[in-house]
């Protein structure tokens, strides 16, 4: 999402599924769309039926390759080196859209002269502390203005004296370790000048050029030997993109966890990002980057999130260190150009929705009861610590963290270690019943009555049996209407948690503890039907925000910072316009346009494609009439078109703000990029990534390969987690000398709680597998069909083993890579059982957004694996082999 | 003569349907028999509840009890389509596997026991008030105020609706609860 939300200003999917269909050429990579969004994916045969070039970007040839134009075979982790290789075409050819690229992006922008890259440090970007491996971004800032106006010196003063502190390694290594970057989901980093351009592009120091150096690197021969991608392959490719965009035509991206589960995930997106502002295909219908996301509404959970580093709208969770006050707050961001500088209008809208009357001016609308963060408070951080006896309280909820999350054993022993575990669920999935079924219990690394675990199971609500609303991909709201009631115990999430926190309250009234306020004045007043069940759209509505006379907004630009407006999430401000449930909207579409703006509502202010300023040339016509999109209309002095206009809707594309300019009034008519600090789209990210600028190739933390690129091996930035039940294995080991990745299958969901346990689903894919090229089973001696065992330095588990052309072996340079894929459905219970790939995988994360890695290296031997204690044995000689030292279980300073 | 006539190998042959794959497949039951959907007593609409794409359904209901989910020909995403999941989500909801009680397992239990949901719920409120206190935090380290729980985790998120993703975080913020997280992470 920082990918996204840094280059763009939101971290969204920039356009929709349905516009994919007018598309000249569509990219997939680190994605199996046909195979894991099926439905989704016709979109993309759509746009094929209308003569559109697909390509297919992945490790394995899978049911979206056997439907592409192109395939193109890649190294698992290596994408930055392949995409990197595709700008490196684009920029030293001339191929980009130069008209957009000048007006729309910071192409033109000068960077700090103290600025270094990669090629002048080994692999490093200025501003890196070995000490606490995290990047001062100050050298990649844009270039001072020479004459600072006041409010401009204090900014600056203010980032030398951030600077200094971090250099004491304290302040950056807090705001890194936080998440940081994760809260531009919709509303950029902020900048503190709009900085010197040089639209001829020829300075030394202007992004364009710094651009052009960085990439030069990445020659169709590096592509080869880091990718094993033959140049003809991406010199097709190169073709492919830039002969499909420009005025008259367009190219699409689409991605899913193939690019975001990395340890340089979020960069993976942001050398999309870039590609994709070259080509000027950003805001435009048929192009875009499309997120397929892989849950019914993760887009929702991270909007209105249930994550430690952010609040709803992504308003940053307050920093201990920087974060004592509202003003202190918000005051990095307001009265930054563009939206997101009215960043107090937000909060305190949100602090009124939380506390109600209880919120005033002269409490600073209760700041103070936000809890502060002091660094990563991540699931695997949450994980570490529940091991070491500090988290003792666990809610799971609709997740199955025993076989979904990396590393399952980490997890499990996490679990065995609470005092209290709730777990809500449709099914006995495994991380409620690891007590008694779990593989540890197996191997006797754990006894069932050892574990001082008590553990609720309450039953859930499915989605036929309440009323709410998912975001769906592409950012959509659509709301579910209830079919049925539940059965027996089974509640929602919305009954259970109004609820609890009626229950929490009632205990507590009384309390004169200055701790309990919080929950004591917390607007918490949810009416119940006769079945005890809340109205979801009453929460809705409370979401969407109300006015000083309790009516509905209808736009975020309506909220204000006095406290008259309350707003639970403010860029779902208008779901609920009107007062009608704008998501329930189901006017169908073949009586709509192709847009079809009338079904559900989605965020921000129901834009269907993003930056759709952009779709238009600087002067406000469309680029061309077969891309009109969104144009100026001088004669209504309007923006207008066939989508909402993600602008401000009567700012003339001719347009300069004034000096001085604050918010929304700083937007130029040439800056359709408008939750960004300075409207631009950005080839390179002055602030907001923790770990660089520009994006760089490193190697996965556990690899058979020598970074060809630099001679720094791995992500350096990367979050490792040290502990003895997360080993990494050696990179270049003979021990481990295979890759491994992981992938979803049509019939299965996640980890199977929802597909696993249902006779039809498991029927059509009955039990776990994994994929091997023929020269691989040949090397080891393995039989299409028959067992297998695949060990890492956590484990071993065993599948059958399917021989197939569909993984291919490639050739990096002299180096042969093979590489296992491995569907990761499986758990020990439903109807379809097998052992979790998942506790194959080690933890080690990408420093944006602690993300795993889902890359790692491996052995692979026919035969099943052994059982009981013998398993330990068998895993802890391979440690042993391999020299993993479990009492200092780093992945070993790989970096050269 | 006349049930002779009657079998559909007969009518196959005689008859005009030489494929066997109409007419003479037939029969009075084969003729009469509606689909599940239009016995429902109502169609209501709902969303997938599988991937992100959001593919629109209707869900059939039948003496209170769901009888058939299909897609939704109206949704400008799926145009009526489901893909095998979504198909099968009618046995989602029925599963004869389903936890509908609330099951128990006490520190150290070996098994699974009754309990009460009203005594379930009880309880974990009293454990979520005792261990929010037990692990509370005014100040960090370094003396910078932090107003905030260590003890109590979730994890969960993406399989919820938007409203309650909403009141959960509001909740757990107001217990001063921050290591809440999703599958977005993961």
């Amino acid at each position: 999402m920082p990918g996204l939300g840094t280059s763009f200003g939101r971290g969204g999917a920039t356009t929709s599924l349905q516009d994919l269909q007018n598309a000249d050429c569509i990219l997939i990579e680190g994605s199996n769309m046909a195979e894991a969004h099926p439905v989704g994916f016709q979109w993309v045969m759509e746009a094929k039926r209308r003569g559109a070039t697909i390509i297919h970007v992945d490790p394995r040839f899978t049911r979206t390759s056997a439907v592409s134009d192109l395939h193109v075979p890649i190294r698992a982790g290596s994408d930055i080196a392949f995409l990197g290789g595709l700008v490196n075409q684009v920029l030293s050819n001339d191929l980009d859209f130069r008209e957009y690229v000048v007006a729309y992006t910071n192409a033109a922008n000068i960077i700090d002269a103290d600025y270094q890259g990669p090629d002048d440090l080994d692999g490093l970007f200025s501003g890196f502390d070995p000490e606490t491996g995290q990047y001062d971004p100050i050298s990649w800032r844009y270039e001072p203005p020479e004459e600072m106006n006041e409010e401009e010196r204090q900014r600056d003063r203010e980032l030398r004296e951030e600077a200094d502190a971090a250099g004491t390694g304290q302040d950056a290594k807090r705001s890194h370790q936080a998440a940081r970057s994760e809260s531009h989901g919709s509303g950029g980093a902020p900048v503190n000048w709009k900085g010197l351009r040089d639209e001829t592009l020829q300075h030394p120091r202007c992004v364009f050029q710094i651009l052009k150096r960085h990439f030069a690197r990445y020659t169709p021969e590096m592509v080869e030997e880091v990718c094993g991608i033959r140049p003809e392959q991406l010199h097709q490719v190169a073709e492919a993109l830039t002969s499909n965009s420009g005025r008259e035509r367009t190219t699409a991206f689409a991605y899913a966890v193939g690019w975001t589960h990395h340890s340089t995930g979020a960069q993976m997106i942001r050398t999309a990002s870039i590609l994709q502002l070259l080509l000027g295909n950003i805001g435009r219908p048929g192009g875009g980057i499309l997120a397929l996301r892989g849950h019914a509404s993760i887009q929702g959970s991270t909007d209105i999130p249930t994550l430690f580093n952010i609040l709803p709208g992504y308003l940053p969770m307050p920093l201990a260190d920087h974060h004592q006050s509202l003003d202190e707050w918000v005051r990095a961001d307001e009265g930054k150009a563009g939206f997101w500088g009215n960043i107090r209008s937000y909060a305190v809208s949100l602090l009124k929705s939380y506390w109600g009357d209880a919120a005033t001016p002269e409490n600073d609308f209760c700041f103070d009861y936000l809890p502060r963060l002091t660094g990563d408070h991540s699931t695997y951080s949450t994980v570490k610590g529940q091991i070491e006896g500090k988290v003792k309280g666990y809610f799971l909820v609709g997740e199955n963290p025993a076989v979904g999350s990396a590393n399952g054993k980490m997890q499990r022993l996490g679990l065995a270690n609470l005092d209290w575990l709730v777990v809500r669920d449709l099914q006995m999935i495994e991380s409620a019943d690891f007590w008694k079924n779990g593989p540890e219990i197996e191997t006797g690394e754990l006894v069932t009555e050892d574990i001082g675990t008590e553990v609720f199971f309450m039953p859930a609500a499915n989605h036929v049996e309440k009323a709410g609303s998912f975001t769906q991909t592409q950012r959509m709201l659509q709301w579910r209407d209830q079919a049925v009631q539940p059965p027996d115990d089974c509640q929602s999430e919305l009954e259970f948690y109004v609820d609890l926190g009626n229950r929490i309250r009632e205990k507590l009234a009384g309390s004169t503890d200055e701790m309990d306020r919080p929950l004591l004045d917390l607007a918490w007043d949810y009416p119940v039907d006769e079945h005890g069940e809340p109205d979801a759209e009453a929460v809705l509505r409370e979401i969407n925000g109300t006015g000083p006379d309790g009516a509905p907004l209808s736009s975020y630009t309506e909220l204000k910072a006095d406290g008259s407006t309350s707003c639970g999430c403010w860029i779902y401000c208008g779901v609920f316009a009107d007062g009608v449930n704008q998501a329930r909207r189901r006017k169908p579409h073949w009586e709509q346009d192709q847009v079809a703006s009338e079904w559900g509502w989605v965020w921000p202010a129901n834009r269907r494609i993003l930056y759709n300023r952009a779709s238009a040339a600087p002067d406000g016509t469309p680029w061309s009439e077969r891309k009109r999109y969104v144009w100026w209309d001088a004669e209504q002095g309007r923006w207008t078109g066939s989508d909402v206009p993600d602008f401000v809707v009567d700012r003339a594309p001719d347009h300069v703000p004034a000096d001085g300019a604050k918010g929304p009034d700083a937007i130029g008519g040439q800056d359709p990029f408008v939750m960004q600090t300075d409207g631009k789209g950005w080839l390179f990210a002055p602030v907001g990534v923790a770990d660089g600028p520009l994006p760089a190739h490193y190697e996965p933390p556990e690899s058979p390969v020598h970074n060809p690129v630099y001679a720094q091996q791995n992500n350096p930035g990367r979050k490792q987690l040290s502990t003895p039940s997360n080993p990494i294995n050696p990179s270049f080991s003979d021990v481990f000398p295979y890759v491994f990745t992981t992938y979803r299958l049509t019939e299965h969901h996640t980890t199977g709680a929802m597909s696993r346990t249902l006779p039809y689903l498991t029927e059509l894919q009955p039990e776990p597998f994994c994929e091997v090229s023929p020269r691989l089973a040949a090397e080891r001696g393995l039989e299409h069909g028959e067992w297998v065992t695949i060990v890492t330095a956590r484990t071993a588990i065993e599948a059958r083993v399917l021989v197939t052309e569909r993984l291919r072996s490639l050739r990096l340079g002299e180096q042969w890579v093979e590489q296992v894929g491995l569907p990761y459905h499986w758990g020990v219970n439903g109807i379809s059982k097998g052992d979790s790939p998942n506790d194959l995988v080690n933890v080690t994360m990408d420093p944006n957004v602690s993300i795993q890695d889902k890359v790692g290296t491996c052995d692979i031997r026919p035969g099943r694996r052994p059982r009981g204690p013998e398993l330990t044995a068998y895993v802890e000689d391979y440690r042993r082999r391999a020299g993993v030292d479990l009492d200092n279980p780093t992945d070993g300073g790989t970096d050269t | 003569m006349e049930q002779f006539l009657g079998w559909p190998l007969v009518r196959q042959v005689l008859g005009r349907d030489k494929l066997g794959r109409g007419a003479a497949a037939m029969s009075q039951r084969s003729r009469t028999l509606e689909p599940r959907t239009v016995q429902a007593d109502r169609v209501v609409d709902s969303v997938c509840p599988f991937c992100a794409v959001g593919c629109a359904q209707k869900v059939f209901v039948k003496d209170e009890k769901v009888v058939q989910i299909e897609g939704s020909a109206a949704s400008p995403i799926s145009r009526g389509r489901l893909c095998p999941k979504g198909s099968a989500s009618k046995q989602l909801v029925t599963s004869s596997s389903r936890v509908t009680k609330v099951r128990y397992r006490r520190p150290h239990g070996t098994e699974w026991e009754d309990l009460d949901r009203e005594t379930a719920l009880d309880m974990i409120a009293d454990r979520v008030i005792a261990t929010r206190k037990q692990f509370w935090q005014w100040e960090d380290e370094e003396g910078r105020r932090t107003r905030r729980t260590l003890g109590i985790a979730s994890l969960g998120g993406a399989a919820l609706d938007n409203e309650e993703n909403y009141l959960m975080k509001k909740l757990y913020t107001a217990m001063g609860a921050i290591q809440i997280e999703n599958q977005a992470r993961i």
